[in-house]
């Protein structure tokens, strides 16, 4: 006998542990079963592109940071080519191949925390997002010979990077990038085969890839759907061109999907960087741009495949010494578009693990 | 690489299939009327040879005299891009069409322009506040904007 229910609104966050920061989703539950869900954020919004119209180019390199501040290094990345597009400054070979290190290194983090945090999600409480942690901890022991920061790195400049790496740090990444595929195997056999993680993943929270087009979502979500899209292939920067690398590929863009091809993707960030460290020519670390940079009157749209998407930044110049708009393309702020289609009809488990999936930083939507 | 298409080619194409819409065009970039998003943005979606399906990102600049929305589409298939422009006059009460029709990936960041630019987008379904709360005293990226 069907038991006869009403529908309850129940607000989730937007102090959780399952929203990954400040998030706050407004669920309309038919007993266990979500009917309608309303996004509700905005409690970090710091006003990052209002902040960068008066600020001096190089100065808003610290704004980037705090951005996806999971990834900061690709923050940087993408707002330094933006910059270079505009003011028409190229960056030195030397400088481009650490730049692409750091990018990669920043990603493998990234990821790692995406998979970490949705083991947390599914119920393994803790233990596998420690595995995760134990890793990401050496590479930003790295992040820090580079630049004496973890998190907020400010490490990339136009035209360049802030110092060249001490001599200690390519010993140090060589050893890192060899133990990685170790540590993903390891990562592997405790996750990728496990019946509990299969049964809570596989064909849930599935998105099509028209859809996945259609509402604009890009990065580790489009490809967990099939579609093989990559700005790095796509529209290679920097010196993606002259690197040997697959872009993984989902089949039917389900939790499990996601899950997978990010551990692919830190699979092929270990074989760009092993390439890089092979390639570095050396030379300088910094092109001759002034400190005060004034980019001719223009716009300029520069991106990179950050870890959660396609990250951008439309810059507008008048002429003066800060930009005149300084527009960030998030991804994580628009791979929320199809969320509310993603997660209804699902059970209130389930809510949290695909929007764990989904990868979401705060900085980042909230900006 | 993904390749820009030439605007001036772009703008021949919207011309012929939407006459007299698309007004002015550079290498890269065409500038079409806003009453003619919407017509447009159907047109540049579904032309089997332009094929632009991603709505890469949209965005306004406020120029004072002007506001501009700037659409950054991509085509995947094809791998060309282009940047469709638009020219909003005036300060107060001001609207233009929404492509939610067209491309959902325009829903949350139509809303980001209404909350912090004030330009208000017609036939979108839930055309509230994003960032900030219901009540916040004008629109904060305007260049006139005082705390």
């Amino acid at each position: 006998m069907a038991v006869k229910t009403e529908p309850v609104t129940i607000n989730l966050g937007p102090q959780h542990p399952s929203t990954h920061g400040v998030f706050r989703l407004r669920v309309k539950f038919d007993g266990e079963v979500v009917l309608d869900v309303e996004p509700v954020f905005g409690y970090l919004h710091r006003g990052t592109e209002k902040l960068a119209e008066s600020r001096t180019y190089v100065q808003i390199v610290t704004l980037t940071d705090r951005l996806d501040y999971t990834a900061s290094m690709s923050n940087n990345l993408s707002y330094v080519l933006a910059v270079e597009k505009l003011a028409g400054i190229e960056a030195p070979e030397r400088a481009q191949y650490i730049r692409v290190i750091c990018a990669e290194l920043a990603r493998i983090s990234s990821h790692l925390m995406a998979t970490g945090f949705l083991l947390n999600d599914l119920g393994a409480f803790a233990t596998p997002l420690m595995y995760c942690f134990r890793e990401r901890e050496r590479i930003l022991d790295l992040f820090e010979m580079l630049c004496g920061a973890r998190i907020t790195v400010s490490y990339m400049r136009p035209g360049g990077v802030l110092q060249d790496p001490p001599d200690d740090f390519w010993p140090a990444l060589t050893r890192i990038n060899d133990d990685l595929p170790q540590y993903f195997d390891e990562l592997e056999s405790l996750i990728t085969g496990n019946e509990i993680v299969l049964a809570r993943t596989r064909d849930v929270g599935t998105i099509s890839a028209e859809h996945a087009i259609n509402a604009s979502i890009s990065g580790p979500i489009l490809r967990a759907t099939g579609v093989q899209w990559d700005v790095r292939r796509a529209d290679p920067y920097e010196i993606y061109d002259r690197l040997d690398f697959d872009i993984p590929i989902g089949a039917v863009g389900d939790t499990f999907d996601r899950y997978l091809v990010r551990i692919q993707e830190m699979r092929e960030s270990v074989k760009i960087i092993r390439q890089c460290i092979e390639q570095t020519p050396d030379g300088p670390y910094r092109a001759d741009a002034p400190w005060f940079i004034r980019a001719p009157e223009g716009d300029a749209y520069a991106a990179v495949e950050g870890p959660k998407g396609e990250l951008g930044f439309y810059m507008v110049s008048d002429g003066d010494i800060s930009p005149y708009r300084c527009k960030i393309r998030a991804p994580s702020f628009i791979n929320l578009t199809a969320l509310t289609d993603m997660l209804v009809g699902w059970k209130m488990g389930d809510l949290i693990t695909i929007f764990g999936s989904l990868d979401v930083v705060l900085g980042e939507v909230d900006r | 690489m993904t390749r820009a298409l030439s605007g001036e080619d772009v703008a021949r194409r919207i011309n012929e299939a939407h006459p007299d819409t698309a007004i002015h065009n550079n290498d890269t970039d065409v500038w079409i009327r806003p009453a003619a998003i919407l017509e447009v943005s159907e047109f540049l979606n579904s032309d089997p040879d332009l094929n632009f399906s991603f709505l890469n990102a949209v965005t306004a600049v406020d120029y004072v005299e002007y506001f501009e929305l700037v659409y950054h589409l991509v085509s995947m298939q094809n791998n060309t891009s282009v940047v469709i422009k638009s020219k909003v006059f005036g300060r107060e009460e001001l609207s233009a069409p929404s492509v939610i029709s067209v491309w959902q990936g325009a829903d949350l960041q139509e809303r980001e322009i209404w909350d912090l630019m004030g330009i208000h987008f017609e036939g979108h379904p839930n055309m509230k506040r994003v960032l900030l709360w219901e009540g916040f005293p004008g629109h904060p990226l305007r260049k006139d904007f005082l705390e």
